[in-house]
């Protein structure tokens, strides 16, 4: 932790992209906005979009440096897991910071994440929504009643020490991140479970800031219809293999 | 130690403690032979009253959706000045 203090620190934020040419640029208006005095870069992996996210990042490049923002993009969709793997490859910070591009996460919780880390010494710092400062906006009972079932089942179960287990606003230590994002096999959100629960057996020391989490503005959401199915089976998988 | 491992080893470790408290008939045999079932009512019930209290008490920020509004209108104002090429609304 001593040397965190005295080196100076850089944080490369990785955003995984797909159609959301929109929501890119309003993104990294946030990010710039809210990242004072703090070195990092945005790394943005797109899969392929067709809707010219990949234009818009390049007219951002020329705002804002390309040294600032990167864009590494691939020929299509590949998958969340891969495209932080991805996006690792390319990433000059010792601290890695992995966020979703449709400002349901907003980036003005980034300096918080940083102050928890630097202030603890953590190797992970991850954003909950369910304490009281944090919340969600834009959830149907439903999804509340899904979300709460779930989160119940994955406590009782695995016994993660983390409040938020499928939350993906999350920051870490690039060392520690590249060795779970090896030993990580789900895909979607069962892999940020994933991540967090190999994370907590490992013995990393985890922190929490609250969150809030607002339902995505513009575009479609992207969740299916099987995901408890999906959810009930990465349970299974982790509690037999972690 | 694998999970599972741990549960398990939780769950034959209260086995023990039932069958131990079979085996010793200082009480009549017929309270502890209902243990189990007492034991996965109360786990049911007490993970129905954890989604209950947590649907409850479900942290939401409808003030936050507003704020994202204003930023997201700053963005596109700033985005604009700069020929990022936004689309027009």
């Amino acid at each position: 932790m001593g040397d965190e203090v005295t080196k100076k620190n850089k944080y490369s934020i990785i955003v995984p992209t797909y159609n959301e040419r929109l929501n890119i640029a309003l993104i990294v208006y946030l990010i710039f906005k809210h990242l004072k005095d703090v070195e990092f870069e945005v790394i943005i992996v797109d899969d392929g979009s067709p809707d010219g996210t990949q234009e818009i990042v390049k007219q951002l490049q020329q705002v804002y440096g390309e040294d600032r923002i990167l864009l590494r993009a691939r020929p299509k969709k590949l998958g969340l897991g891969t495209a932080y793997a991805h996006g690792l490859k390319h990433a000059s910070g010792n601290f890695v910071v992995i966020m979703d591009a449709d400002l349901s996460h907003h980036p003005k919780y980034l300096p918080a994440f940083i102050k928890k880390q630097i202030e603890t010494g953590a190797s992970i710092v991850t954003g909950t929504r369910y304490v009281k400062v944090g919340g969600v906006h834009g959830w149907t009972l439903m999804r509340k009643l899904t979300s709460r079932g779930a989160n119940v089942l994955a406590q009782t179960l695995l016994w993660p020490g983390v409040s938020d287990l499928t939350g993906s606003f999350r920051l870490y230590r690039k060392s520690v991140l590249e060795d779970l994002i090896n030993s990580c096999v789900s895909k979607g959100y069962v892999f940020q479970m994933e991540m967090i629960v190999r994370a907590s057996r490992k013995g990393h020391h985890i922190e929490e800031v609250p969150i809030t989490f607002v339902d995505r503005v513009y575009g479609s959401s992207k969740l299916g219809g099987s995901e408890i199915v999906e959810y009930l089976k990465g349970l299974l998988y982790l509690l037999f293999t972690t | 130690m694998k999970h599972i491992v741990k549960i398990i080893s939780l769950l034959v470790a209260i086995s023990a403690l039932w069958i131990g408290l079979l085996q010793t008939s200082l009480i009549s045999p017929d309270y502890p032979l209902m243990l189990p079932v007492y034991l996965v009512v109360s786990l049911g019930c007490y993970g129905l009253l954890m989604v209950g209290v947590g649907l409850m008490q479900f942290p939401t920020c409808p003030q936050e959706s507003m704020l994202l509004q204003q930023d997201i209108i700053e963005a596109k104002t700033f985005l604009r000045q700069k020929g990022v090429d936004i689309g027009s609304n």
